[in-house]
């Protein structure tokens, strides 16, 4: 039912559409540069099917893509395919999400592998909506550009025939001659900003090209936005970092832990750089249900440019990165590096370091890995290797509460257990090894005295020692570690200027109303010249009436209403309903 | 240190009180609008019937008079002429006089509201938009100021007061109950000036294309209204008493469109903002986080309503759809993606 009436209601407003341009004329045409519209049910009556060759197909397509439904089409799948990248993890966002979710659902995974919907963003689907729209952008903007410089160039088009057709009009009698009417007309106008030129009996005007210009600016911005998207990913560099406090990094692609860059990113572009870590400060909520909430993350930093530049310092918080020509350094995460030292039997020592471990949950309990590879013998004299699997908690509940599980994220009660294990850390067998973890398959773990595996907690200064003389492992103290993202995103400066623009150019589009006013001055023939006068603007307006009254009162001071006039004269006749619309009735 | 933490609980404590104190004067003006909307219906205007099929004369308002020549307006082409209800009072004294109580009532929820609001900021010291808790409350304060504006500007807005009253109850009904968090300070990820600007366009666009919302919404039913009149059927009683009272579709459709229109760029300009921030906080300005697609997909879905207007065959009732639509996208944004999804933006304690 409601359907049928929106119908109706839409052949109506068509047929009144079609009576009004045939009523205006040229004097409404072109008030903006929107493509005409195909009416779809033109196409049907020729079955849809254009009956040419291929050029006429090519033709019809171009002509399809790049009008305003497709357009319209495009956008809103635009936002429909963009859905799913926000509900299933996303490779780009989240390479272990995306692991753990495989593992989980078996059965969807490669149905939503064939269809890329763990890359949706640059999967081939969502690519060619973009580009379709993109092109049909180009495709929409360069003949209204052209069409746009076309109407600039122009002069605004005369009077329509009956002026009190139109969405306000106005009209009086005076004593002054109709040029006089015209000069004084056009001098207002003009004063106004008005582009304004006599045409016949009338004066004609139009102001609000902006209207237009913006948004042509948005459009071209938008195109200016996803090329300098496009060209950041193609060049953009990106690395990470873990650095323990007291060390250094400098800014070349051995130093990193890993590595990414676009695929026409080339190494040697890396800015030379360095920079040492300092001090890491964090803090933490006390007391309160937010307890153990971060409050400060602070990397303090000694920074120096090119090979042996001047050293500077800096702190990087988490919204402000270091910022080396170009290339910014972000503070990402941070943990603790328990110092340890390692004796052989002999109490030689043979490591010394801190050994940074991984946080596990939000009180950073941690885990990781001790490798000493080289320099330890056994009692015999043998060369051996040592691994030790580390647990550590920054706050230790207290011995007999069970868990090694961190009370509180700040190192305040730091405990140290780790599982000794000897043999070889199958590090020479050429597969890339995880820091953090141990393959155990070559280990043997130590016994105690009783024969179990010998594990052991350290509080700062214990020492555990390794059973027959085999040595002793001592936990020094704690250092804090950060892991910094070094990365490189050239055309953000162009992003931006197209974002500026984008939303510059949409102010005026959506606030600047483009609109025409006419003046029409005739001598009748008792004499006397009526003046009429009548705006029109590309959608209804409030502003439209008020404009046209201020216009109407000083041009009414100009060439003021005879005394002696016809009462019916102002009367705009029998066709005008004598009710105002609703839009006169607004504030 | 202890006192200044003393203060500050008294602080965010007087801010809850005057929340609750808030919907209490909330409550009592939505039975005034009830009484208005109650009272209104005893009203005998029928004015859209008469306008539509013809009979009698519409009292719409005189031409605009500036003084000097008298301006004569015309409603575009292919638009109905049909006058605005006379709103929810229909013309009435009583009615009339509810509605004035209505929206003093509102005027005090409202400065009541934003005292809370104040209050919380100062006891967090810092902007009071951290949690979804003060999104949801600064979230209504903002809506409701925003309806007042509207007013004060002399628009003819009040056939919306009873929509966002029982919204705003609703809005701070989830807010105190489920998303309560206690008042505390940021974590370092939203320690930037940009949470301000990000943040508080994000609120005020998503507070007034809730107003444009509601328009759009209202639209939609008196249209149907309208476009059964004109074809002669009889609307039910219900729909006779409450949509004839209601501005006619085609003001209803276009206050909503000024709003969403008006609210557009700014919405544009929060993303980016938030794109700035991503920046500096992230290490890259857009990462395909969810918040930040559903934000992307709220804007394409308003430009999607934005081109609908200006495509023959889309405007109108379709058109409406879209920005329904649109809204739902930002909606979900704010509630869906908060709760469902877990990504980069972290809400303490939703
Ligand atoms: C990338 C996707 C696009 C976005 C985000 C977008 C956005 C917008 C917005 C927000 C407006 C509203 C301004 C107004 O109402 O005056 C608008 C207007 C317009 N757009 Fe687009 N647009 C896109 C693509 C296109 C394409 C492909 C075309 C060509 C078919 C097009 C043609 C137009 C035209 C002609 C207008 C002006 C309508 C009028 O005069 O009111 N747009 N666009």
């Amino acid at each position: 039912m409601s359907k049928l009436n929106s119908t109706d209601g839409r052949a109506a407003a068509r047929a009144a559409e079609e009576e009004r341009d045939g009523e205006l004329g040229a004097a409404g045409a072109r008030l903006s540069t929107a493509p005409r519209e195909e009416r779809p049910d033109a196409a049907t009556e020729t079955g849809g099917v254009p009956a040419m060759g291929v050029v006429g197909w090519v033709r019809w397509f171009w002509r399809q893509l790049t009008s305003m439904r497709v357009a319209l089409i495009l956008l809103f799948l635009l936002s429909l395919g963009a859905i799913p990248g926000s509900l299933i993890p996303q490779t780009g966002a989240d390479e272990l999400k995306v692991q753990t979710f495989k593992a989980a659902h078996t059965t969807v995974t490669p149905i939503y592998e064939k269809l890329q919907l763990f890359d949706v963003y640059s999967s081939v689907w969502f690519s060619a909506i973009y580009i379709l729209l993109f092109v049909s952008l180009i495709g929409c903007i360069v003949p209204r550009t052209l069409q746009f410089v076309g109407q600039l160039r122009g002069r605004p088009p005369g009077a329509p025939k009956r002026l009190d057709r139109l969405p306000a009009y106005t009209t009086w009698r005076t004593g002054a001659t109709p040029e006089e009417v015209h000069g004084a007309a056009l001098s207002l106008l003009r004063r106004r900003r008005f582009r304004s030129h006599v045409t016949g009996s009338a004066v004609a005007a139009e102001k609000g090209y902006l209207r237009e210009a913006g948004n042509l600016i948005f459009h071209v911005a938008l195109i200016v936005m996803l090329v300098a998207f496009a060209a950041g990913q193609l060049f953009k560099s990106e690395g990470g970092k873990l650095i323990v406090e007291g060390d250094g990094f400098s800014n070349t692609l051995p130093q990193y832990d890993d590595f990414r860059s676009g695929s026409l990113y080339d190494t040697d572009e890396l800015e030379p750089f360095s920079f040492t870590l300092d001090k890491f400060v964090s803090t933490y909520e006390r007391t309160g249900p937010q307890r153990g909430t971060a409050r400060t993350f602070e990397a303090h930093v000694t920074y120096a440019r090119g090979a042996d530049g001047e050293e500077k310092k800096d702190v990087i918080t988490v919204n402000d990165p270091l910022e080396v020509d170009g290339t910014k350094v972000y503070v990402i995460s941070h943990g603790y590096a328990p110092v340890v030292t390692v004796k052989d039997g002999s109490g030689k020592q043979i490591f010394k370091g801190a050994v940074p471990l991984l946080p596990r949950d939000a009180n950073i309990t941690s885990t990781g890995a001790i490798k000493v590879m080289d320099g330890y013998r056994d009692k015999d004299g043998e060369r051996d290797q040592l691994g030790f699997q580390a647990f550590f908690v920054p706050t230790f509940a207290g011995a007999g509460n069970g868990t090694m599980l961190s009370q509180f994220p700040a190192p305040d009660n730091p405990v140290l257990a780790l599982n000794a294990l000897h043999g070889s850390l199958g590090v020479d067998s050429g597969l890339p090894q995880n820091v953090y973890q141990l393959d155990t398959t070559k280990l043997k773990p130590f016994k105690d005295a009783d024969g179990n595996d010998l594990k052991q907690r350290l509080a700062v200064g214990d020492t555990m020692n390794l059973p027959d003389g085999a040595g002793s492992v001592t936990f020094e103290g704690v250092e804090e570690w950060a892991s910094f993202q070094i990365s490189k995103q050239p055309a953000s400066g162009w992003a931006l200027t197209g974002a500026v623009a984008a939303i510059a150019g949409l102010a005026g589009s959506l606030f600047i109303q483009r609109r025409r006013v006419w003046v029409r001055a005739v001598r009748g023939t008792d004499g006397v010249t009526v003046v009429e006068m009548a705006g029109l603007g590309r959608s209804e307006s409030a502003k439209l009436p008020e404009e046209l009254s201020a216009l109407a009162t000083a041009l009414y001071d100009r060439a003021p209403g005879v005394l002696d006039h016809d009462p019916t004269a102002t009367d705009p006749g029998p066709d005008v309903p004598a009710a105002a619309s609703a839009e006169g009735a607004e504030k | 240190m202890n006192l200044a933490a003393a203060t500050n609980e008294n602080l965010a404590h007087t801010s809850n009180v005057l929340i609750y104190s808030s919907m209490a004067v909330y409550t009592l003006a939505f039975f005034a609008y009830i009484a208005e909307w109650v009272f209104g219906s005893r009203s005998k205007v029928g004015r859209t019937a008469a306008a539509l099929s013809g009979e009698g004369t519409a009292a719409a308002a005189g031409p605009v008079v500036l003084g000097g020549p008298t301006i004569v307006t015309r409603s575009a082409a292919g638009t109905r002429d049909v006058p605005d209800g006379p709103g929810a009072s229909g013309g009435t004294y009583r009615g009339d006089m509810w509605g004035r109580i209505a929206i003093s009532l509102t005027v005090v929820g409202f400065l009541v509201e934003a005292c809370g609001v104040i209050a919380r900021a100062m006891s967090v010291e810092r902007a009071p938009w951290a949690n979804m808790y003060e999104f949801s409350i600064t979230f209504s304060t903002v809506a409701v100021g925003a309806f007042l504006v509207l007013l004060a500007l002399g628009k003819n807005v009040r056939w919306m007061g009873l929509a966002l009253v029982t919204t705003v109850l609703l809005d701070l009904g989830v807010a105190t109950t489920t998303l309560y968090t206690d008042s505390d300070q940021l974590v370092p990820a939203l320690h930037s000036y940009w949470l301000w600007i990000h943040v508080s366009t994000a609120i005020i666009c998503g507070a007034v294309f809730y107003l444009g919302a509601v328009g759009t919404l209202l639209y939609l039913f008196r249209d149907s209204y309208e476009n059964k009149i004109a074809q002669g059927g009889t609307p039910g009683k219900f729909a006779r008493s409450v949509l004839d009272r209601l501005p006619s579709a085609a003001s209803l459709d276009k206050f909503s469109y000024r709003i969403n229109a008006a609210v557009f760029p700014l919405w544009t300009f929060t993303i980016i903002a938030g794109a700035i921030w991503a920046g500096d906080a992230w290490g890259r300005y857009w990462g395909w986080d969810p918040k930040e697609t559903w934000s992307f997909i709220t804007w394409v879905a308003y430009a999607c309503y934005l081109h609908a207007r200006a495509t023959a065959g889309w405007k109108g009732r379709k058109a409406a759809y879209l920005a329904l639509i649109a809204f739902g996208c930002w909606l979900f944004n704010y509630y869906g993606v908060n709760i469902f999804i877990t990504g980069k933006h972290s809400y303490a304690g939703v």
